[in-house]
């Protein structure tokens, strides 16, 4: 069955050319559908959307995003993933609720509204600890506070120069990962591959250029990368963890495996695989498509059963 | 066979270049974004926004 795919765009990435090129080759119609160009009514979705048995949100601001699938939902047009998806995953803040609400474990957080209650967070948690913005990518802005003089300066900073966002003070425990995290890119909740990331620096975000390598997901990750999907919303993922307490591969002195814990510590609705798939043997892209054929039918089978019984 | 737009220098067009792709130039090192493809325009790339990226 081939089908029509809508992709919403602002940038012509590795992934995103990935996917066109596998889409075009299965002999899928796509739809580019750059966001900067589209405007979107409240009460009519533009002709660009007429026809299309899906669509996909590959925006790269995260704003976009939020607002772009909001709309596709009211139009009735199926998107992947979900306003819902996209709206949890675009905030830090209601994404450590998710995850806390849906029982996965994730790092200590406080979140504070002025300097003076962010640095009695601080002081809470002990040093070292983490500062993230609430929204924002590629792991940018993010602060390692080792000291009180440094919370000071950093609040400061953030207090004067800061956008309105800055003012959100997302205090997390620094969780001392075994110098890598791991990727997993998932699709409702099923991993189709995941890598390590490795870096001597405390952030091992591949696009701060960490080392990467195949991982193996076991049980343990499997399942919490299913239940982090759900507490999001699913769709196609980039879920996080890091490692805590022994290493995953240690053996203690009586020759038992020390399986490790894991914490999700950030889950990302516009996923970047290009790193992952030059990490692993698993064709990221194809395996991509092979679920967004899948939803364009189910999408495609709802329709139909809409105009049955309506 | 275009120019870039911020110093001039001749760039070629891969086959499957596509609108919205981001190049560099190789002579002066300024991103550049594929507006249409047949024929090659490029236009500066804009400025990295902060909530952009996953
Ligand atoms: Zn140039």
């Amino acid at each position: 069955m081939s089908v029509k795919i809508g992709i919403l765009y602002s940038r012509v990435r590795t992934d995103e050319k990935m996917l066109l090129t596998e889409l075009r080759e299965r002999g899928h119609e796509v739809e580019k559908i750059d966001v900067r160009d589209a405007q979107f009514a409240i009460d009519e979705a533009g002709s660009v959307f007429a026809d299309l048995d899906l669509v996909v949100d590959r925006c790269l601001a995260t704003s976009r995003s939020v607002y772009a699938t909001q709309f596709c939902a009211a139009y009735g047009v199926p998107i992947v993933n979900a306003a819902e998806t996209a709206t949890i995953c675009a905030d830090k803040v209601k994404t450590s609720l998710a995850l806390e609400a849906a029982g996965v474990p994730t790092p200590a957080t406080t979140v504070a509204f002025t300097e003076e209650s962010a640095l009695d967070a601080v002081e809470a948690f002990g040093y070292p600890c983490v500062l993230k913005p609430v929204v924002g990518s590629w792991g940018r802005l993010m602060a390692k506070i080792d000291s009180r003089n440094a919370a000071e300066a950093i609040f400061e900073h953030k207090a004067t120069l800061g956008h309105y966002e800055h003012k959100v003070f997302y205090v997390q425990e620094f969780v001392e990962k075994p110098g890598r995290d791991i990727r997993v890119v998932a699709a409702d909740g099923e991993p189709i591959a995941a890598m390590t990331r490795s870096s001597d620096h405390w952030l091992t975000n591949a696009a701060k250029g960490a080392e990467t390598d195949a991982f193996d997901v076991g049980e343990e990750v499997a399942e919490l990368v299913a239940a982090a999907s759900d507490a999001v919303g699913g769709g196609l993922l980039g879920i996080d963890l890091m490692e805590t307490g022994s290493p995953h591969d240690a053996e203690t002195a009586s020759g038992d495996d020390s399986p490790a814990s894991y914490t999700v510590h950030e889950v990302n609705h516009t996923a970047e695989f290009t790193a992952l798939d030059e990490a692993v043997d698993v064709d990221v892209p194809a395996a991509v498509v092979d679920w967004l054929e899948l939803k364009a039918e189910a999408a495609d089978a709802a329709d139909a059963h809409l105009e049955v019984t309506v | 066979m275009t120019t870039c737009s911020v110093c001039g220098a001749e760039l070629t067009l891969h086959d499957d270049a596509e609108a919205g792709e981001i190049l560099d130039c190789t002579t002066c090192g300024a991103e550049l974004e594929v507006i249409e493809t047949a024929p090659p325009v490029l236009e500066r790339a804009p400025e990295l926004e902060e909530d952009w990226g996953e």
